[in-house]
């Protein structure tokens, strides 16, 4: 086996057709350890950053502000604030004598200047450490400019960065829970007909939109996208939405749930990650609804983009038939759709593992891989690299720090992170897909790596 | 371009606001420098997320894969200080990774918090934590002060504080220190002291670390990095050269207060008057002369500035990015007859705008130069709108302006995470002139390709 940390033994396992206890996950990475996880801060700033018409303020040093500086391609149709960088950049008289009036001239300038929708203030470790109270500059500055101004806990040190998308969903609903009770008292806070949120998608390369589109195909609005090419005004009428579908649910599922507790908005956990999943959320949908038209519509729907889909993937299925897949992604649930995906395009998942899964997501992954697949939670790259080999990996799928291990072992690569450049959501998102892979797996260059069949070690042709 | 239809015209004095930076925090600096040290595992004493960005940033830039370690703070040691998770971690990396070296930098939550660092260290060592032969080196790189440039040269002086020592065995070699600069440009370094025959010891070299070839293996360690072995010797070399005063400069007078090495602080050599500068530094303290061969690659850089100075003359260039990459690209620029009218850098230090007066030389009059606090993109864009310029020079975070302003753009410096290539051809030395050359050239002219209407547009150009 590829080394592993002591601690982290019971945090790999290998499918044996043998019963096995639940895989340990959800604690701290070990100091000393090479991990791929990052902090609350980024969980918070991942999330909220989409938003688009608000002020997004990093209030700690510039370095924070720096790494999460417009990274994520989360696509706007209108403002673009979101993707500049704000940043009180905090220096060591700050640090000394407190950030609180830095905080607020900043705020005010910012705030005059370009009159978001809102603004999310976002407390990184120093002020945690510190101790400025960023809540009451927060209140201080929403009363005299009248909007609101958020604060956001995502102190870097507070745990992982789950609890970052905790904090982002705890600041949603402080613009979500002033405007429902607004709508309530002026008589206006019913639920909307045949109404969904799209919650944990983000609109990278577009897909929010690929998103949108099918819902509107089948006869559902999305009032709001939480937060793909998203906006204030339509997050503060997401209270009246009938259901939630919720796709990153490792981020977002804590604000489903508020949401159902406050308003009685149900949810539903979706995937619109490969053809199954995909279809299954307009079905769910539909079901939901209870509208046998709609039912119709997405029977139709999903047949339509199949036709057309099929053959084409029936192609690249031929390509790819029997090579070896290893996934590692933030949230399990993606990693679900993946495995699906991926045995779809005739593909076997020989690895897979995520930074924050729980134990029913580790157990359902076991149940869904074939025998022989390795689990991983919080891995690095030492076993990264020994499981490539071990596993005989054609593919690796993961974000920015996975690649160039991929690629260093003469493995194929996918992003399916924030740096994909093309939709991978929905039925198009699949065609996408299946031609990154095999574009990847299939590429010429691999022939040319030391220890490919047809190279001697030494680097040479044979 | 909607996103920077948020930049407007009229520059307005901010309290401390900054917007669209233009340095960023002394962690990664310190992280790429102990990269360059032969099997050394950088470590980042702070939450997990440091770590994590630093290294996907290092990796966007070098398209490589960055190995760094984490002490992964939690709430608890936020409170009752890091020194536990420092301890654990030291013991888990030499008994996982086993490197020769673990090189810790803080962050600005254990420096806050006040981790007292060599002591934590000293307490490994006493509970045998640390291997025989093994080391763990650390420097404080508070991110609310400075700027990366100002980590990496703390980390750089840090090896000469924890290694070079003088002995009576005094050597003939030269130490160079080259600064943040791209591994190619650490091997273009190395080529050219070897063409005049001059034994040195490159330190940080993250060339073979960060521009590895494909093996086929992964290596946790490259083969590249300076050596521990020759990072003591530092101390018994003849002299140091010390490439750019900002990210080498500290490492050079430690050395020479340590181990009275004596040093020569040049600025980096990238240009023709730097270039020739830096070899002949290095001839007279290694009493050497200068190859035919490297006074005929000299030439050629000549023939090409001539060949194009016909394009180059009064173009109106705004750069930023790193104090010692500004003043030596400036230098260059005003040799060619370009006039670098806007600089900018957000690493703050009074001393970067007396070396670009010295450079500037009261022929570019109408130069503007901003470092430190509120020295960001948005300022640059600012002027830029108050005045345009014809050419672009600095890392990615220009594509916006670039974009919205329709003005040609070389990319360099760190970070550059939307091409790649750039940190497999040098820009120092007389070749990595020619590169220059032809980058600069060709943004303008494509530009002009572009732009010209149907009746304009030539063949020969």
């Amino acid at each position: 086996m590829a080394a592993i940390l002591p601690e982290r033994k019971d945090q790999v396992q290998r499918k044996d057709g043998q019963a096995a206890p639940d895989l340990a996950c959800g604690r701290a990475s070990a100091a000393g350890s090479v991990s791929q996880r990052a902090c609350v801060f980024c969980g918070s700033r991942v999330v909220l950053y989409p938003i688009a018409d608000a002020l997004h303020l990093v209030h700690g040093p510039i370095g924070c502000a720096v790494y999460t500086w417009d990274i994520r391609g989360s696509l706007s149709s209108g403002p673009e604030l979101h993707r500049n960088s704000f940043c009180t950049d905090l220096q060591e008289r700050d640090v000394i004598h407190g950030g609180e009036k830095k905080l607020y001239r900043c705020l005010t300038e910012l705030i005059r200047h370009y009159r978001p929708a809102a603004a999310f203030v976002y407390a990184t470790c120093i002020v945690g450490i510190i101790g400025d109270d960023v809540a009451a500059v927060c209140r201080r500055v929403a009363a005299e400019q009248g909007l609101a101004v958020i604060p956001v806990h995502s102190e870097g040190f507070k745990g992982t960065k789950k609890d970052g998308y905790r904090a982002a969903c705890d600041a949603l609903m402080q613009i979500i829970r002033p405007a429902a009770d607004a709508a309530r008292a002026a008589g206006e806070g019913g639920t909307l007909p045949f109404s969904i949120n799209l919650l944990g998608e983000f609109n990278i390369a577009g897909e929010t939109w690929i998103m949108r589109e099918y819902f509107k195909r089948i006869g559902v609005e999305a009032i709001a996208t939480l937060t793909g090419d998203g906006r204030v005004a339509d997050i503060r009428r997401s209270h009246r939405a009938a259901l939630n579908l919720v796709q990153c649910s490792g981020s977002m599922t804590y604000l489903a749930k508020q949401m159902e507790e406050e308003y009685g908005i149900p949810f539903k956990r979706i995937s619109c990650f490969g053809i199954e999943d995909m279809a299954q959320a307009l079905y769910d949908a539909a079901d939901f609804f209870g509208d046998p038209a709609m039912d119709v519509r997405a029977r139709d729907l999903v047949r339509e983009e199949l036709s057309e889909l099929l053959p084409l993937l029936q192609e690249y299925r031929r390509r790819l038939e029997g090579r070896r897949a290893a996934i590692y992604v933030g949230g399990a649930f993606k990693a679900f759709s993946l495995v699906r995906a991926l045995r779809m395009l005739g593909m076997k998942t020989v690895l897979v593992g995520s930074q924050t899964g729980n134990p029913d997501d580790y157990r359902q992954l076991r149940e869904l891989c074939d025998e022989g697949t390795v689990i991983v939670d919080d891995t690095n790259p030492l076993e990264l690299s020994g499981f490539l080999r071990e596993q005989e990996v054609d593919l690796m799928i993961g974000g920015v720090k996975e690649r160039p291990i991929a690629y260093k072992m003469g493995v194929g690569f996918c992003d399916h992170n924030h740096e994909r450049k093309i939709p991978l959501a929905g039925f198009i998102g699949m065609l996408n897909f299946a031609r990154e892979v095999d574009n990847s797996v299939n590429s010429p260059v691999w022939q040319f790596m030391p220890g490919h069949r047809n190279v001697s070690h030494s680097g040479g042709i044979v | 371009m909607t996103l920077l239809r948020h930049t407007t015209a009229d520059v307005k004095e901010r309290s401390g606001l900054t917007i669209n930076p233009a340095k960023t925090c002394q962690p990664i600096g310190a992280m790429y420098a102990a990269l360059g040290v032969r099997n050394c595992l950088p470590h980042s004493h702070g939450s997990q997320g440091c770590c994590a960005y630093h290294r996907s940033t290092l990796t966007r830039h070098y398209k490589e894969p960055v190995m760094a370690a984490t002490s992964s703070f939690t709430e608890g040691s936020s409170v009752f200080g890091g020194q536990s998770n420092l301890l654990q971690a030291i013991e888990n990396i030499f008994t996982i990774y086993k490197p020769d070296i673990i090189a810790v930098h803080t962050t600005c939550l254990s420096e806050t918090i006040g981790d007292d660092i060599p002591q934590i260290i000293a307490k490994a060592k006493e509970e045998g934590k640390i291997p025989a032969g093994k080391f763990v080196i650390h420097v404080n790189t508070p991110s609310y002060v400075g700027s990366h440039v100002v980590g990496f040269s703390g980390m750089v002086k840090s090896l000469v504080d924890y290694f070079a020592v003088a002995t009576d065995d005094k050597r003939r070699t030269i130490n160079i220190i080259p600064g943040w600069v791209e591994p190619s440009d650490m091997r273009e370094i190395r080529r050219l002291t070897a063409a005049l025959g001059v034994e040195t010891i490159i330190f940080p070299d993250t060339s073979d670390v960060l521009d590895a070839p494909q093996t086929g293996q992964r290596q946790f360690y490259p083969d590249g990095g300076t050596p521990v072995e020759s990072l003591r010797k530092a101390g018994d070399s003849l002299s140091t050269i010390a490439l750019g005063l900002s990210a080498s400069g500290a490492a050079a007078r430690a050395l020479d207060a340590k181990c009275k090495v004596p040093c020569d602080i040049l600025e980096l050599p990238i240009g023709l008057r730097a270039t020739d500068r830096f070899i002949d530094a290095l001839r007279r303290a290694a009493r050497v002369h200068v190859p035919e061969a490297l006074n005929r690659e000299r030439g050629r850089l000549v023939d090409v500035m001539s060949d194009m100075h016909q394009y180059f003359y009064n173009k109106r260039v705004a750069l930023w990015g790193d104090p010692d990459q500004l003043v030596a690209l400036s230098e260059f620029l005003i040799d060619l007859d370009m006039r670098p009218v806007y600089v900018v850098t957000g690493t703050p230090g009074r001393e970067f705008e007396a070396r670009m007066a010295r450079v500037l030389a009261g022929k570019i009059s109408e130069a503007k130069v901003r470092q430190g606090s509120c020295a960001d993109m948005f300022l640059m864009h600012q002027w830029i709108k108050e005045q345009p310029v014809d050419l672009l020079i600095g890392n990615t975070y220009g594509k916006y302006i670039a974009r919205d302003e329709n003005i040609p753009f070389v990319r360099h410096g760190f970070p550059i995470m939307d091409r790649v290539g750039h940190s497999y051809f040098p820009t120092v030395g007389y070749q990595g002139g020619l590169r220059l050359l032809e980058k600069i050239l060709d943004a303008v002219l494509a530009h002009k390709d572009r732009e010209s209407s149907e009746e304009s547009f030539e063949l020969v150009m």
